[in-house]
């Protein structure tokens, strides 16, 4: 039943082939022998879960179920679950049980969604090979001496190995798209404000998202319609009516204007990588879509932008963590600095200190004006260049990540070089835009991920330019090779 | 010119981080190295353009003053790492 879509699900647990129960079970069955290998999950919340799947079938034999009722689903370990421990994959938060749940989680739950457990990720989402968690890191199912990318890469890993149907995860500069690249599944970083950060733990409040990482397009319609919507209490919500995700899933593509940004193509892309997006697009002038070269001439400032503004808003929202009100607190402190200092030097780990320093420095006195505004000017620039390019084109695509999974460890060394992963998605955050990441043809029998960019709140078209090529191509269905 | 030793150690404390001396080196090894890859904005001219402020243009929505929240303070202190009597304990601070 592992393998099933969330549609095939739902008639067999409508027609009572099995229980909600029964399918829970299933899963945890294989966590509990399969995760060991894998990592994926910080917590498993066993009872919980069983809990849940029991309402989930006496719903279902009350004729009250929705198209989530009883569907396992694990969520990343940065949104708050009620009684449940929440760690963000830090120290910091290794024993804080959250006093509330977040709004995404909230929404899931009524939806029916039977909650499995809390997955691995690299540090307060700092990090693209999920080598930072303090949890160790996640094995790619692919090939388990390479990373699954990161920092989403617990939710990514376990989806591709079947250990839950799908999974919720976060985007600040490539946090869904490019594990679920990595992976080999299907993630889609919504529009800025689409969905609630309202019990998501801030990393850059300007950039962060949430968003569903699923095996298929059509299972991710399903849950980002249940997660999306207007919550007062994330003041950046936006409060504009979710359309039905679902309605325009088969809509015809003939005639749809796709731009491929020259700077997207470049170097730096590897070139079997390169391949195997061009036959993907190919895939889509079959199916009716006319192809166009763009330009988004400011997209190589991405990076350098980017590493101003998210550890800048890092270093203020991580501010919070200061050893008293809830969190690590260090043995013996002397006086109320060193309390602050050891906690926070104990509780974070490295990399998360070393964008903490950055985002300090850059806000300090005397260096806001070369730095920080600097940046977000540029960022206007970035944002200039999709709109003009969306004038021409519905969407954009281009690789998701410049190679497939690098092996565990070869980059942890050099901060730099693990920031170049997120080249191709960091421009999509600082500009607000929704994005998405689908497998296309592997390589070395790696994954590779397409990159779907589209217009504001136009998440309903890139879900439906996905599930075309979904419903011509295998490329999504085959499981890792031992994970079936 | 970048950052050395002693300028590492003031932007830790300014971060309240105690960073280990024989850390401070490495960390501002590091940080030079983001600072380069940052350097790369220096190029931009940016005359005339706004900073932006929301992918959206948003303005900050705002809501009546009143209070919506109850009190949890219980529930929020049950986590907390020390308290007494409904207060949170940190090292003493006036002499």
């Amino acid at each position: 039943m592992h393998d099933r879509t969330i549609a095939e699900l739902r008639k067999d647990l409508d027609s009572g082939a099995y229980s909600s129960v029964e399918l829970t079970r299933h899963f945890l069955g294989r966590i509990e022998r399969l995760d060991p290998g894998l990592n994926c999950y910080i917590t498993v919340a066993a009872e919980p879960a069983l809990a849940a799947a029991q309402r989930a079938d006496r719903a279902i034999a009350d004729g009250t179920a929705g198209p989530l009722t009883g569907i396992p689903i694990a969520h990343k370990d940065i949104f708050c679950t009620q009684g449940l421990r929440t760690s963000c994959g830090s120290r910091m938060l290794d024993t804080f049980i959250a006093p509330y749940d977040a709004t995404v989680v909230e929404r899931l739950a009524a939806a029916g969604a039977v909650m499995l457990g809390k997955t691995n990720m690299d540090e307060f989402a700092m990090g693209s090979s999920n080598e930072t968690s303090f949890y160790g890191p996640v094995r790619n199912p692919w090939n388990p001496t390479r990373v699954p990318g990161g920092s989403s890469g617990g939710s990514a890993a376990a989806v591709a190995a079947r250990l839950c149907v799908a999974a919720t995860g976060t985007d600040t500069g490539g946090s869904i798209r490019q594990p679920a690249a990595l992976c080999g599944i299907t993630g889609i970083k919504p529009t800025y404000g689409r969905c609630s950060r309202w019990g998501m733990i801030a990393f850059a409040s300007s950039l962060d998202q949430a968003g569903p990482m699923a095996r298929s397009a059509a299972d991710a319609a399903l849950l980002l319609r249940a997660m999306a919507g207007f919550d007062p209490r994330d003041s950046t919500s936006v409060d504009t009516p979710v359309p039905d995700y679902l309605a325009g899933l088969d809509a015809s593509l003939s005639g749809l204007r796709i731009g491929l940004p020259k700077e997207y193509f470049g170097e730096g892309l590897d070139n079997d990588v390169a391949t195997s997006i061009q036959e993907a697009i190919r895939e889509y002038e079959r199916l009716g879509a006319r192809v166009s070269e763009i330009n988004l001439p400011n997209s190589p400032l991405s990076v350098p932008v980017y590493y101003v503004v998210a550890p800048a808003e890092c270093s203020s929202n991580l501010a919070r963590f200061d050893g008293v009100r809830y969190g690590h607190r260090c043995e013996n402190p002397k006086d109320l600095d060193d309390l602050y200092k050891r906690s926070r030097a104990e509780g974070f780990g490295a990399e998360v200190q070393r964008r903490i320093m950055i985002g300090t420095y850059v806000l300090s006195a005397g260096y806001y004006d070369a730095y920080y505004l600097k940046a977000q000017k540029i960022r206007h620039l970035i944002a200039d260049d999709f709109r003009h390019a969306f004038e021409q084109v519905d969407v954009i695509l281009g690789p998701t990540s410049p190679t497939t999974a690098f092996p565990i460890g070869t980059k942890m060394d050099d901060p730099v070089a693990m920031y170049l992963n997120d080249i191709y998605t960091i421009a999509t955050n600082l500009a607000g835009l929704p994005g998405m990441s689908i497998p296309v043809a592997p390589v070395d029998g790696m994954p590779v991920g397409l990159q779907i960019i589209g217009n504001y709140f136009d998440e309903g078209r890139l879900l439906n330019v996905a599930h075309r090529l979904q419903q011509t191509t295998d490329w999504h269905a085959s499981p890792p090779p031992g994970w079936d | 010119m970048g950052l050395i030793r002693e300028d590492v150690e003031k932007i830790a404390h300014l971060a309240r981080l105690a960073v280990a001396p024989d850390q401070s080196e490495r960390y501002a090894g590091d940080l030079n190295r983001i600072l380069d890859l940052v350097a790369q904005m220096d190029a931009v001219d940016t005359q005339g353009v706004d900073p932006m402020a929301h992918p959206l243009h948003m303005v900050q929505r705002l809501r009546p003053d009143l209070p919506t929240e109850p009190n949890r303070r219980d529930r929020f202190q049950a986590i907390a790492p020390l308290t007494e009597a409904g207060l949170y304990l940190v090292p003493k601070v006036i002499e």
